[in-house]
């Protein structure tokens, strides 16, 4: 049986856009020069190059387009960035980053911590906002660098990038700051200038160029020693031979992303909140886990109580829709999502939170299947849980 | 995604005996609900026998699973034989688990042998007492892993049934370990316990209950295994901890005899007599 495919998880990756696809071919077949090399055959690669990246310093607003670094994904543009300005500034052993991070900036400062780095996280509340007096209070003369994340992955929630940059030149000018905006890129306007930041990374995949592409954003007066040591390439802060084919899908997808951006906060948001109020109108034993905090247009997570997560996911999975799960069950690591429990969420609705993350391809047909099917699911998954009582309690309590 | 077998997938799909027993002869329960995972089970006995079993379960795919098949397991048989039920029995009847879930078994486990444990043969079974105790801060047995409440007890069977060797698999069996990990060093300690006493009890053997231990290992594990593929293994001699034996039938001629040998038979002898026991082919 052919079964059709509704994908709500786009935050995990996304579908390759054909035009992005047609971009790169060339450079898969005829276009295979390397874009370092002397002759004419290699020009049309390495102009390549050049289109890439100014595309890129127009998509995040940057200066100048030889402030963009490409790098292999979203992991490496964070790893060359934090170990790239601490590296070059040894003297600075304190830096601060969130509770909520991505695992690539999370698990790297807690090996940084190990290293001998002095090291604060910040907190957020219950609807996943990050607490900025503690950041501020946390900021010296000693702290080298901040990370934080222009959106969260699994809950969508966007922290005030330009406030956070202001709270930090205010208490240390010198202190760097560096924004992981792989979750926002293609979903919001994304501008290195206006929001003061340092350093800012993002991830091809994420907005429909193919896994293995991302790109960094330094600034000028950014110092970095670079991650990978070798030939001149990249001006010498990442060395390797260019990816062309793959750089070229990153410069076209960050200009239909920038082209689509629109769309993406009203007709893709439309479709979001379609879901989420359907959700949350036909399933009584359903929540918002992030309240009214402001998201991102494409995400939603929803914590349904006293089910788990997984068994939802693979009942989703038999009728084709794909989504994610915070549950412990779904990762193999039997504590459910460092984010959810850094904002709190209830033991009755931390197992049984689902992502749901739509794209500029998502369908309203699409949203309508999953407004149909996920009732019965959920119910056929509720009717199982031994916590009949404290469902009946939740039922007559939403009812009222 | 887990690589579930058919028949997990038809149990989380398609869970048997779901509910609950109002008038239950014994009621166990396992997990919690900030553990992840919880099970409920409610049997009907009557002159000895399961006459009925229902679950609830919250969790994910394997532990509905676990738990359905149980209640098909148990279904018709004596308490006696249902006493006798492990995890791993749970799990081969479901065509094994992942690793990481195996813990889901031991979830099934540990419901049913809190549901015979309260179960009295004409007793009055009161759900809201065997909550009380179950969540009750004063257990008296030892809590070894605070973080999911796991006791001694339920990792020493976890070992003891599962052959367990490493803290990494007592943590996809129970669960102990998997959060903070402060506690691994005491599950590290009782293995170390568990394998040192199963030592000095072999090295406490007469030469002829070793002689008898060994052969029963040899008749029972490895050659039922190579008689499968039309082969067989004797027992020639025994030199303290040196074993001699001939390989018959298709494995004597068989190049990867000597492999058999090393990576099938003699870690079989390993496991059950201690890692000093080594295996010797007599052409």
């Amino acid at each position: 049986m052919d079964k059709k495919i509704v994908y709500l998880d786009n935050n995990a990756t996304t579908k390759v856009d054909e035009k992005v696809l047609e971009a790169m071919l060339p450079y898969l077949k005829e276009e295979y020069a390397n874009p370092s090399s002397m002759y004419d055959f290699a020009k049309k690669s390495s102009n390549a190059i050049k289109e890439a990246r100014v595309k890129i310093r127009d998509f995040v607003n940057a200066k100048d387009e030889k402030e963009i670094i490409f790098t292999s994904c979203g992991s490496e543009s964070a790893n060359t960035a934090i170990r790239g300005v601490l590296n070059y500034n040894k003297n600075k052993k304190h830096i601060i980053t969130t509770k909520v991070e991505h695992p690539c900036v999370l698990n790297l400062y807690q090996a940084l911590e190990k290293q001998g780095y002095q090291v604060d996280y910040i907190g957020v509340n219950s609807n996943g906002e990050l607490n900025l007096e503690e950041l501020e209070a946390a900021i010296d003369e000693n702290t080298a660098l901040v990370s934080v994340m222009w959106a969260n992955n699994e809950t969508g929630v966007i922290n005030p990038i330009g406030k956070i940059s202001e709270i930090i030149k205010s208490k240390n000018k010198d202190t760097k700051f560096f924004v992981d905006a792989v979750q926002v890129a293609g979903k919001i306007p994304i501008d290195v200038q206006e929001n003061g930041i340092d350093l800012l990374g993002i991830s091809g995949h994420k907005f429909h160029a193919p896994k293995g592409v991302g790109a960094l954003y330094v600034n000028s007066k950014t110092m970095i020693t670079p991650l990978i040591i070798g030939g001149h390439q990249e001006k010498g802060k990442r060395a390797g031979t260019e990816n062309t084919p793959y750089i070229v899908a990153i410069g076209k997808a960050a200009e239909l992303a920038q082209e689509g951006l629109q769309y993406e906060m009203t007709e893709v948001k439309r479709l979001r909140d379609k879901l989420e109020t359907n959700i949350l109108k036909k399933i009584y034993n359903a929540r918002i886990n992030t309240g009214i905090a402001n998201r991102v247009p494409n995400t939603t997570n929803i914590g349904f109580e006293y089910i788990e997560g997984e068994l939802i996911l693979l009942h989703l999975s038999d009728l084709g829709i794909c989504a994610s799960s915070g549950s412990a069950c779904t990762s193999g690591s039997l504590e459910p999502s460092h984010v959810l429990r850094a904002m709190n969420v209830p033991f009755t609705a931390i197992h049984g939170s689902i992502r749901w993350s739509l794209s500029r391809f998502t369908t309203e047909e699409e949203i309508d299947y999953v407004i149909d099917k996920l009732p019965g699911i959920i119910e056929k998954v509720t009717s199982i849980s031994p916590y009949q009582k404290e469902l009946q309690a939740l039922k007559a309590l939403r009812n009222n | 995604m887990w690589d579930y077998s058919e028949k997990v997938m038809d149990h989380y799909r398609n869970p048997r005996n779901v509910g609950s027993i109002d008038d239950a002869d014994a009621i166990g329960v396992a997990g919690s609900l900030t553990c992840g995972d919880q099970l409920k089970i409610y049997l009907k006995i009557k002159d000895n026998i399961v006459t009925d079993a229902k679950f609830q379960t919250f969790g994910c795919g394997s532990a509905v699973a676990s738990s359905s098949i149980l209640t098909e397991m148990i279904i018709g048989k004596s308490v006696d034989e249902v006493r006798k039920i492990t995890n791993k029995d749970i799990a081969d009847e479901l065509g094994g688990l992942p690793p990481e879930k195996m813990h889901c078994s031991v979830m099934g486990y540990e419901a049913l042998e809190d549901a015979l444990k309260n179960y009295k043969a004409d007793g009055y079974v009161d759900l809201d007492e065997i909550l009380d105790e179950h969540y009750g801060t004063n257990k008296k047995e030892k809590i070894i892993c605070t973080c999911f409440q796991i006791t001694e007890n339920i990792i020493w069977d976890a070992i003891k049934q599962n052959g367990l060797k490493t803290v990494e698999e007592v943590t996809n069996y129970t669960k102990a370990g998997g959060a903070c990990g402060k506690c691994k060093a005491v599950i590290q300690d009782m293995i170390d316990t568990y394998y040192q006493k199963q030592k000095n009890e072999i090295d406490k053997l007469t030469p002829t209950q070793w002689i008898l231990k060994v052969n029963n290992v040899i008749e029972t594990q490895i050659s039922p295994e190579l008689q499968k593929d039309g082969g067989d293994i004797e027992l020639v001699d025994i030199k303290n901890k040196s074993i001699y034996v001939k390989l018959k039938g298709r494995c004597s001629g068989c190049k990867n005899s000597t492999m058999t040998l090393k990576n099938f038979a003699e870690k079989i002898l390993q496991d059950s007599l201690g890692t000093d026991v080594t295996l010797i082919e007599v052409k």
